[in-house]
């Protein structure tokens, strides 16, 4: 454990005490919080070891902290309770060990809406969790199956992450869209939603999310496509745009190039580095006795 | 820094910052970029390459000398290809060119592109291959192009030492065990951008499976944020001298070849 914690101490040297690959972008210090991350596709094997090798990575970028889910393992529909059970005490695992650097974020299938229940009391009101998500694809997120979880959701000031896709290869079986989101976040107007990916087809998620007030649009998982970032800040002002990454399938600097190169103001920058998200879980943060 | 994976004009389906020459300079010299090889996004529906290549070779021109270094497109199934290879290399002065078989509806077996491989390798042009431009699963439905299968280049490449091939957008070339893939990794007239490079650790795997000194930096801007491309090398734990090679020295080093 000495040897853990000498070398994380050493990958937290400011960055601007360490030897930069290549020259920094001309930006300002932003605080970094990071809404999606998981500790799948990277090598280690345990959940302490790969946030540690996720932290490294952060340490690089500057990020200050991520929300960590399930993805240790890949179920990519269907998970039963045991695996789901499994995923969280690994995230808890983790995140108990570097709790100034992550968050954890309770993984659910609302196909067992019973056991979602269950969890949540498990996880997030006995347990050290701030976040629900991210929900990935067993059930379309507009089934009533979600509508009790929400509630619970609620009544803990807990934001909810859902994965979703518009692909223009096919949607998965269960696998949510924006319209799905939205039609959630209506039915739920006190409940604060963050859609994961904006569909990945982001030019179409942010205008189906756009009257939604109660939903975030999350950048993480996708290409780092131009204009996704000023769009979002258009269309939904930059108080409704949260950064993600979507590690480790992909990579911190692809996906934090999508707002420090955006054509946007600081200000806005800001804001979709960490203001938004710190400001969404403040009040569980703060029940939680939690800094933000 | 020389970006190798550029683009000039405008993407078909969306406006960009940066998609006018100007501009495109103006930020690529900002961040620190000192040299571009650029293509022309016009490539990929335009059926007259050679006015393709007239307007790319101009604005490059225009921008100054050296650093936007214009990749001409030639497409094999287009008539009389041959013609507009020679006035990439004899009238435009160009390097090398940029093809584009996802758009231009060919697998990599093709008996025409193996002829255009054959006949760029003589004259020592630099062949890059854009394997994909958008990811599929947010193209217009009724305008798909699914990557291009490299697997065929690696027996072709044996066959064509003297070849120099870049291969573009690419993305995941580690973990793959087909024989093909690997003959074409380890390949030593190979170079590989790593604008769709990703994941936790992937700068540091895409070296580790082909080599340090063929990795070019590649940004695909200004489809992608530059930035994306920048701050993944920021991110990766990478030597000075593979920082270096990756950013520049490999680029350099290939294009005096050409």
């Amino acid at each position: 454990m000495k040897g853990l914690t000498a070398g994380l101490v050493a990958a937290r040297m400011p960055i601007s005490a360490q030897e930069p690959a290549v020259s920094a972008p001309a930006e300002k210090n932003f605080r970094i919080w990071d809404v999606h991350s998981h500790l799948g596709a990277m090598p280690g094997d345990t959940p302490e070891g790969r946030l540690e090798l996720l932290i490294r990575h952060m340490d690089r970028l500057g990020i200050e902290r991520v929300i960590l889910s399930q993805g240790f393992e890949q179920y990519e529909y269907h998970a039963t309770p045991e695996q789901i059970r499994i995923e969280n005490d690994r995230v808890m695992r983790a995140v108990k060990l570097f709790p100034d650097r992550a968050y954890g974020s309770l993984y659910i299938n609302p196909e067992n809406v019973e056991f979602c229940l269950e969890e949540f009391d498990r996880c997030v009101r006995d347990g050290p969790m701030v976040n629900i998500g991210e929900i990935e694809t067993d059930v379309r997120c507009n089934s009533p199956n979600l509508d009790p979880i929400v509630e619970k959701a609620i009544e803990f000031h807990v934001p909810i992450c859902q994965h979703t896709w518009i692909n223009s290869l096919g949607d998965g079986p269960g696998e949510s869209s924006p319209f799905d989101m939205a039609e959630l976040a209506r039915r739920h107007p006190k409940g604060k939603f963050v859609c994961m990916h904006t569909g990945g087809n982001w030019e179409i998620g942010i205008r189906a999310i756009r009257d939604c007030e109660n939903v975030w649009a999350e950048i993480a998982g996708s290409d780092p496509t131009s204009g996704f970032t000023e769009m979002a800040v258009r269309e939904l002002g930059a108080e409704r745009v949260v950064y993600g990454s979507d590690v480790g399938g992909r990579s911190f600097g692809s996906q934090v190039g999508k707002v420090l190169g955006a054509n946007i103001a600081d200000a806005a920058k800001e804001l979709i580095l960490s203001g938004n998200l710190r400001r969404l879980l403040q009040p569980v943060l703060q029940a939680k006795g939690l800094a933000s | 820094m020389i970006d190798t994976n550029v683009h000039l004009f405008q993407w078909p389906f969306r406006r960009l910052t940066g998609d006018t020459p100007a501009e495109l300079v103006a930020q690529l010299k900002s961040k620190g970029v000192r040299q571009a090889w650029a293509g022309s996004f016009e490539a990929l529906f335009c059926r007259d390459v050679a006015g393709v290549n007239l307007r790319l070779a101009a604005a490059c021109r225009d921008q100054g000398a050296d650093f936007l270094v214009p990749f001409g497109v030639v497409n094999p199934k287009s008539p009389d290809w041959e013609e507009d290879l020679r006035r990439c290399h004899e009238v435009h002065r160009m390097p090398g060119i940029r093809l584009y078989p996802s758009y231009h509806r060919y697998e990599l077996t093709d008996l025409d592109f193996v002829k255009l491989l054959t006949l760029a390798t003589s004259r020592r042009l630099i062949v890059q291959i854009a394997l994909s431009m958008e990811d599929p699963r947010t193209q217009y439905q009724w305008m798909m192009a699914m990557p291009a299968d490299p697997k065929p280049l690696g027996p072709l490449v044996a066959k064509l030492p003297a070849l120099k091939l870049v291969l573009l957008n690419g993305g995941y070339w580690a973990g793959n065990d087909d024989p093909d893939i690997v003959a074409l990794r380890k390949a030593e007239n190979v170079y590989f951008d790593m604008a769709k490079n990703e994941g936790i650790g992937g700068l540091e795997s895409l070296i580790a499976a082909t080599s340090p000194d063929r990795v070019v930096f590649g940004s695909f801007y200004p489809f992608f944020y530059f930035e994306s491309a920048l701050l993944k090398v920021r991110e990766a734990d990478l030597t000075g001298n593979q920082s270096a090679a990756l950013t520049e020295g490999n680029a350099r080093r290939l294009l005096a070849s050409a």
